[in-house]
């Protein structure tokens, strides 16, 4: 951990975003994990997604559970609201925060063992009940907070510090949240911030649920040379499908791509989602198609990224349950309570 | 690894001039002093250590704390991360006032001589280091001038309410205690009297004496009312002048005009006026010095060529001025042309010129080999200051005219290395002392720093001054009360500690983008190499100031280099305190400026 303050004086060509803030503005504590973890990475690129989406920081809830990752959202956003929650349960508050304001971004921060092993429940029913949100998990393989266990994501075969091997399978929570229905599946790496920043901006805006599963190395107990998710392994090992790009609306859109490999897909906002395929004949709007080529990659020891899978026309539970535009926690007693007439009248229509 | 010849060579580290440059005042300073290195000794309440650091880098700490003309502060990097400079300058006067007993540190001269005889001609600040340098090496130093006391230009034309005689005796007998031959009261008149005195090598510190007059329509009816602005100063501060009269305007825009403007207010003068021919913006004078003097209620008039004096039977009642803008011209340089108005007459009783100086030897034989320039500068070799008489070497303002005391050191050192390779039959070039860095890690623990890299973002102190109705009632008392040891400490935290060092070291590195992240000044960036001006505008944030170099490492194992931007550096050391490989530390590099002492290393 670091014990000197980030010094507030920033550099002074340092841009204003649209709402008057810099980056600096959208960053949290100075992160506590140990130096040259992948999460505060991706802590980064959050920070970084957020500024330049120009999003407003209190207009964020932030959630996560137990573990290093969840601790990561005490160092981004620091003018948000924010959940530290019990191990595994970051869903279940997620979604009772998303419900009650859906005017506000929820981010969901969480590892693999949250995820994939004491939460993996949670995880399997969020992914179905389509939560308006963007779920990251910092992905290192190892209880890092528990002094490197295997977790549930390590691969087979894959060994610990001491050269001891893994004897059991992987859960690929992108696998899993392909399966179980999510509107948006991205995998990326913390060492890339060029594929993850414009990830994240897409995650944000997707009118669904957006989960990435962020391969964050951990640098203290998984970052050898027989692990499958150290720095090098992982940059020796990944190759993208597609590449997101999220143009906003008011942005020239030029085509600096070779013809043929570009697709534009219109948000909601009125931004543009720019899918920029690197691998030939993959379609990321084909969710079975996608699942296929991740676990086809994943038998070839190769790790694929990117945008594997985006339904532009994704809904969230809130269409589902059919609720009000208005965020629930801003309805008035009278309009909760609208009194025995509106009481009889349902009550009647039931008879 | 290879290099990419698409791109930016690997910066060499090894170079001394690599992270000298990073040391921002230190590289502008001429005589190079390591400023950080004794602003950490000040806050350490060291200050003993701090003042010897000084010595023996610019040999007058105490003078140059008051009177510097501080090229270190402008170039001081927390100008560019904030605003204000750190007070350096003011901080050297701290160390120097709160110094304790330096004898001990005194360089050790030998009792028994090397038989050689040097002769330095004059007593001011580049004699007097010339003598410091050369006499620990056992030469029998003889140094003429024609005053009473040691000190040349210190003594006759800094006021002794910036430099208060005290300060200046103390540091000048310093080095006439280490055994100078002092001949005062010496007016020098021939440079050939001198080289029949048959020293072995000279050594010419006889400044720039001469002031400029300005011969103005009237002038020889007025003469007795004009006076040459350092030839006043210099009576005033041998007590010859002690009151001015009535109406004074100062014409000029340089330090000496400040000085002359403030000298006549303390000694009666009615009114004082500064007129200046230029704007106020391009004035010669420091900011500081124009700031003092117009604190003190002395209005500063700018654009005003004067083109006559207007007499009345002898007796000088004014000046005419012209009025004229300044316009910027083609070539970016201001042009002058008149406004149209019509010229102004300022009244006044006493002229005091202070437009500039000349360098002026008519004292030396033009058949001694000493060859002059078409300015009647001697023609010098800029890397060793010798003449084309091997013997004869010159420094300080009479070397390239008139500049502060702080060039005077540097000169001093350069010219005496000379001195004593010239002397020990050495080649003047080729057994020079080479320059040099050492770097030297400043980790002591896991986030333990030997320096303070905590970031103080408070804004630069103020140096408190006497009141001005008693600073205005004596000539003598100091006007600046200098920082206490408190306000010292307070502004010795501002010192970003430039001279401990980020340095890169790429086979560590596993590209886990921690510094990237962590940098406050989005002074780092992994990316793809390119030639300097491309790779400028694709760094984390734009490095546009061409002035300050890119750090750029080896290839890495992405194909990737790390590139460094020194130009915000805050040297916090957070990069290397968020490394998990010490692929970056902090070093502390100690720049190995030439110097006769380090001869004895």
């Amino acid at each position: 951990m670091t014990f000197v303050a980030k010094p507030k004086v920033h550099h002074p060509a340092l841009k204003l975003n649209e709402i008057g803030l810099n980056r600096r503005d959208y960053e949290g504590a100075v992160s506590t994990l140990c130096a040259g973890c992948g999460h505060d990475s991706v802590s980064a690129a959050i920070i970084q997604a957020c500024a330049e989406l120009s999003l407003p920081p209190h207009k964020f809830a932030k959630v996560s559970g137990i573990g290093c990752s969840s601790k990561t959202p005490s160092y981004f956003l620091s003018k948000s609201h924010g959940f530290n929650s019990v191990h595994g349960r970051m869903p279940s508050v997620a979604t009772g925060a998303n419900l009650a304001n859906r005017d506000l971004f929820t981010i969901g921060v969480s590892g693999d063992g949250d995820s994939a092993s004491i939460g993996l429940g949670q995880f399997s029913h969020i992914v179905r009940r389509r939560i308006n949100m963007m779920y990251i998990v910092d992905n290192n393989g190892t209880y890092g907070l528990t002094k490197g266990q295997f977790s549930a994501t390590n691969d087979l075969g894959s060994t610990s510090k001491k050269g001891v091997a893994n004897l059991y399978s992987p859960i690929d929570l992108a696998s899993l949240a392909l399966q179980l229905g999510a509107s948006f599946v991205a995998r990326s790496f913390s060492g890339d911030k060029r594929q993850l920043v414009p990830l994240i901006k897409a995650a944000l805006l997707h009118p669904g649920f957006a989960f990435i599963d962020v391969i964050s190395p951990c640098v203290a107990f998984n970052n050898h040379s027989g692990s499958t998710k150290s720095y090098e392994h992982t940059r020796g090992h990944t190759g993208s499908v597609v590449d997101a790009d999220l143009i906003m609306d008011h942005e020239e859109i030029t085509a600096d791509y070779a013809p043929g490999t570009i697709e534009d897909v219109k948000m909601p906002d009125g931004s543009t989602l720019r899918l920029n395929k690197l691998e030939e004949n993959y379609d990321p709007r084909d969710r079975v198609a996608a699942l296929s080529h991740v676990q086809q990659k994943a038998q070839e020891g190769e790790v694929v990224t990117g945008l594997l899978y985006v339904d532009p026309d994704a809904t969230d539970t809130h269409s589902v349950l059919n609720t009000p535009k208005a965020p629930l926690n801003t309805l008035t007693e009278s309009k909760l309570c609208p009194g025995d007439a509106a009481l009889g009248k349902i009550n009647a229509g039931l008879r | 690894m290879a290099t990419n010849v698409n791109g930016m060579n690997p910066t060499d580290i090894k170079d001394p001039n690599y992270f000298h440059k990073v040391v921002d005042c230190q590289w502008a300073c001429p005589a190079h002093t390591p400023v950080p290195d004794y602003i950490r000794l000040i806050a350490q309440e060291r200050y003993t250590e701090a003042y010897m650091l000084n010595w023996d880098s610019n040999v007058f700490p105490g003078v140059l704390g008051r009177t510097c003309d501080r090229p270190c502060e402008p170039a001081c990097r927390r100008v560019r991360t904030e605003e204000k400079p750190v007070a350096i300058c003011r901080l050297k006067r701290v160390a120097a006032d709160n110094k304790g007993d330096i004898s001990d540190f005194m360089p050790v001269v030998p009792q028994e001589g090397n038989g050689m005889k040097v002769a330095l001609l004059g007593g001011g600040p580049a004699s007097l280091a010339v003598a410091r340098d050369l006499l620990p090496f056992g030469y029998e130093v003889h140094l003429f001038d024609r005053d009473q006391k040691g000190g040349g230009m210190m003594r006759s034309q800094i006021p002794s309410f910036r430099l208060p005689a005290e300060v200046l005796d103390e540091e000048v007998d310093i080095i006439l205690n280490m055994g100078v031959h002092a001949h005062f009261g010496h007016e020098i008149t021939s440079m050939q009297a001198m080289l029949d005195m048959g020293f072995d090598a000279y050594f010419v510190g006889t400044g720039a004496p001469k002031g400029r007059g300005l011969e103005l329509i009237g002038h020889e009816h007025v003469s007795d009312h004009v006076s040459i602005g350092i030839d006043w100063l210099s009576s005033v501060a041998f007590g010859h002048t002690t009151k001015i009269d009535g109406k004074v305007i100062v014409l000029g825009g340089g330090n000496t005009a400040m000085d002359c403007c403030r000298t006549s207010i303390r000694l009666g003068a009615e009114s004082v006026k500064v007129v200046v021919r230029s704007d106020f913006g391009v004035m010669k004078a420091s900011e500081w010095e124009k700031e003092d003097a117009m604190g003190e209620g002395i209005p500063i008039i700018n654009n005003r060529p004067p083109k006559e004096f207007i007499h009345e039977n002898g007796k000088l009642t004014g000046i005419r001025f012209e009025c004229v803008e300044p316009v910027k011209g083609d070539d970016g340089r201001l042009k002058y042309v008149p406004t149209g108005e019509p010229d102004v007459v300022i009244e006044c009783d006493h002229v005091l010129m202070a437009i500039g100086q000349d360098n002026h030897c008519p004292w030396i034989e033009r058949d001694l080999g000493v060859t002059f320039d078409k300015w009647d500068c001697p023609e010098l070799d800029p890397d060793t200051l010798q003449s084309s008489n091997p013997k004869i070497f010159f420094g300080g303002d009479s070397a390239f005219g008139p500049e502060n005391i702080i060039w005077a050191s540097a000169h001093a050192h350069k010219a005496a290395i000379s001195m004593h390779l010239f002397l020990q039959g050495q080649d003047l070039k080729a057994d020079r002392p080479p320059e040099g860095v050492n770097l030297i890690s400043q980790k002591m623990g896991m986030h333990e720093w030997s320096f303070d890299n905590e970031h103080d973002a408070a804004v630069r102190h103020v140096v408190p001054q006497v009141p001005h109705v008693e600073a205005l009632k004596d000539v003598k008392l100091e006007v600046e009360l200098g920082f206490d040891a408190a306000a010292g400490a307070a502004e010795a935290q501002r010192c970003l500690n430039c001279d401990v060092q980020t340095v890169f070291t790429e086979k560590l590195c596993i590209e886990c983008d921690a510094c990237v992240d962590i940098c406050p000044m989005d002074s780092i960036s992994f990316t793809a190499n390119a030639p300097e001006d491309v790779l400028r505008q694709s760094l984390t944030a734009p490095a546009d100031n061409a002035e300050q170099d890119l750090y750029v490492s080896e290839v890495l194992p992405t194909q990737r280099v790390m590139v460094k931007d020194e130009d915000v550096c805050l040297h916090c050391g957070l990069c290397a305190e968020r490394c998990p490989t010490n692929a970056w530390d902090m070093q502390k590099s100690v720049i190995h400026v030439p110097q006769l002492g380090t001869f004895a290393e």
